[in-house]
């Protein structure tokens, strides 16, 4: 390449002089530059691939819940970080907000706050084990095809023809949700009240569990259903000296145990 | 630079590992609503794959959808499982066959 530039600089430095020749090799400096960066983001990417693959595997065959609901935090962060190396920065930002944020820490209270009894729960895991390997084999085989042959993705040109997004993604992912959208983001709102109402009124426990006042019973209450009126003896003379206050008798009680 | 290739197959890879998922813990409710999490998760991960690829935004406003639908799921799952366990005291796929299924 240096070689090149050279010649190139050679041919054109008749013309337009010196400059030019420093000018190319700016430009190979930028060039190698560039390459640098597309090696480093594929590396990122890569490792972070690498890192959500082990954590979902952990996740379906770690023994304890917990661990498996930790591992799938793990999974959830390596994808949002996937999701901004493809330029997808608000969804990456809204995964961990949300998913890291609300549903996963929902997960793991139900987890901690159930008592689960973890071996019955463990008994067909080798049994069934082989079953899933196969099956997994067979769709990573039939997706692998699908993606490895040219004419089932048409109409997409190679990557370096897009012209990128240029503007930004929360801007642009904004004003497509809020106008052409519009209607479809309304629904979705709608679902999610349905959600919280949902799991609410699934979760909350019966009024009877709950002691709540009951204002039609408390109106007609009488005073002779609430409060009987006993005649008896007193059960020890009072102290001699004392006023007859509560504390004080039972001061009284206590220097006549002592006594005993 | 990242190929659409690339990504499609770490979204089929997480997507199998689920499925697999799905198999091998079919006793566990819990683990069972993580493997729907990991898919939905993969499939959102084709989604803006082909969202950059193809440099359309549309993509990437499905998979605000689907996050929305896919909290929903998970609210509503978990709190059927804690009626569940609550009425039952197991969340033992086997042990739930009152409707003789």
């Amino acid at each position: 390449m240096v070689a090149l530039y050279q010649v190139m600089a050679i041919y054109h430095f008749g013309r337009r002089g010196v400059c030019l020749y420093g000018g190319g090799y700016v430009e190979q400096e930028r060039k190698t530059k560039n390459w640098k960066l597309k090696m480093l983001e594929q590396v990122v990417f890569y490792i972070f691939g690498a890192v959500l693959v082990t954590s979902a595997g952990m996740v379906v065959t770690v023994r304890n819940p917990v661990h498996a609901a930790l591992f799938l935090v793990l999974a959830f962060f390596c994808s949002a970080a996937i999701w901004l190396l493809l330029q997808a920065e608000f969804l990456a930002i809204v995964l961990v907000l949300v998913y890291v944020g609300a549903v996963m820490v929902l997960f793991l209270f139900v987890v901690m706050m159930l008592n689960i009894n973890l071996a019955p729960l463990r008994e067909g895991f080798a049994g069934f084990l082989p079953v899933g390997l196969f099956v997994a084999a067979l769709m990573l085989t039939a997706m692998g095809l699908i993606v490895s042959s040219d004419h089932v993705l048409p109409g997409l040109p190679p990557a370096a023809a897009q012209p990128p997004i240029d503007a930004a993604n929360t801007e642009l992912l904004g004003k497509t949700l809020f106008t052409e959208y519009l209607y479809p983001f309304e629904i979705a709102g709608a679902i999610l009240l349905v959600a919280i109402i949902a799991a609410i009124s699934l979760t909350m426990r019966k009024p009877a569990a709950q002691r709540t006042p009951k204002p039609e019973k408390q109106v007609v209450v009488k005073r002779d259903t609430r409060v009987r009126l006993v005649n008896m003896e007193s059960a020890s003379p009072p102290e001699k000296g004392d006023s007859g206050g509560l504390s004080q008798r039972s001061q009284g009680g206590k220097q006549g145990d002592n006594s005993d | 630079m990242i190929e659409l290739t690339e990504v499609l197959v770490l979204a089929a890879l997480l997507f199998c590992i689920s499925v697999a998922g799905i198999f091998i813990n079919r006793k566990n409710v819990i683990i069972l609503l993580m493997c729907i999490e990991l898919m939905l998760l993969s499939v959102n991960l084709n989604f803006i794959a082909f969202s950059h690829f193809a440099g359309d935004i549309h993509g990437q406003v499905f998979v605000f959808f689907i996050l929305t639908v896919a909290a929903a799921e998970a609210a509503i799952g978990l709190a059927i499982l804690v009626v569940l366990f609550r009425n039952r005291n197991t969340i033992n796929v086997a042990d739930l066959d009152s409707m003789r299924g």
